[in-house]
């Protein structure tokens, strides 16, 4: 049953990764990065991360990708042809192509060939049924205390300078 | 009990980062390239957090999970501001057109 969850939702994940790599239109490619999300996040679920699979859900679908969704839709291409599906279309040329399959599959068979050959042997069981919550909010607020805070030093900065940046500095006076 | 290892968890995140790192290179467009790289900061949490299935007193592995997301989190506001930025500034969104340091 496990395994028969485990290989589903890796396979929805990898589906939707690929397909994003080879869809030409980027909205289509944002919806699936949604589907590949949701499988990862059950993944984490999968591997006993509760918590980790819940905040990869309420972070990545509910924020990041909602954002790149507004990205989407605010740097349209100006087309002015009424074919309606011109806009977000990403055309590729066939250097990048190529240069894309030879980084793509090149750094898979690398990693595959490490995991292959690196033999682990792990330390200790695999925790089962039982909830992390508790241990990463003991962790967080003791021994990970200070990189804690410099994440919400971190989340500050981005905000501001995001906010800064995006900012309509010239307007039409 | 459990039949899955931690290789099948490795090999589900090796092609996930080589999905995202085909995308980052391939798509001609600012936000896709952005989707490949939140694609394989993504595929290595997965990594993290099957090794830290072994570690159930201190879930070292899910706590640099955590992190990972918000910096993902993070990135990817300034990315977009930058973003919108450009494509105020040169009206185009690919980067190939963005040669102007070249010359």
């Amino acid at each position: 049953m496990e395994a028969a969850a485990f290989y589903a939702f890796s396979l929805i994940a990898i589906l939707a990764a690929l397909f994003i790599l080879f869809s030409k239109n980027l909205i289509y490619g944002a919806f699936a990065l949604f589907l590949a999300f949701l499988g990862v996040g059950a993944l984490f679920v999968l591997a006993g991360a509760d918590f980790l699979g819940v905040s990869q859900i309420m972070i990545y679908v509910g924020g990041i990708l909602v954002l790149l969704i507004f990205g989407i839709m605010l740097t349209q291409k100006a087309v002015k042809n009424s074919d309606p599906t011109r806009h977000n279309r990403v055309e590729v040329p066939i250097s990048r192509k190529v240069a894309g399959v030879i980084a793509g599959v090149g750094c898979g068979l690398v990693l595959l060939r490490i995991i292959f050959s690196a033999n682990f042997r792990m330390a200790g069981e695999a925790v089962e049924n039982r909830s992390t919550i508790k241990t990463i909010g003991v962790e967080l607020m003791t021994s990970h205390l200070l990189p804690f805070e410099i994440t919400a030093i971190l989340l500050l900065v981005a905000l501001v300078g995001a906010a800064y940046l995006a900012m309509n500095r010239n307007p039409a006076k | 009990m459990t039949s899955i290892t931690i290789y099948h968890y490795l090999i589900v995140g090796a092609i996930l980062f080589s999905a995202g790192l085909g995308i980052a290179v391939t798509k001609r467009h600012f936000i896709g390239m952005l989707l490949g790289i939140e694609l394989m900061l993504n595929a290595v949490n997965v990594n993290l957090v099957a090794f830290s299935r072994y570690d159930g007193e201190r879930l070292s592995g899910q706590l640099f999970a955590l992190f990972v997301m918000v910096v993902a989190a993070a990135e990817v506001t300034v990315a977009l501001a930058i973003i919108l930025r450009v494509y105020g500034h040169y009206k185009t969104v690919d980067p190939d057109d963005l040669d102007e340091l070249q010359q």
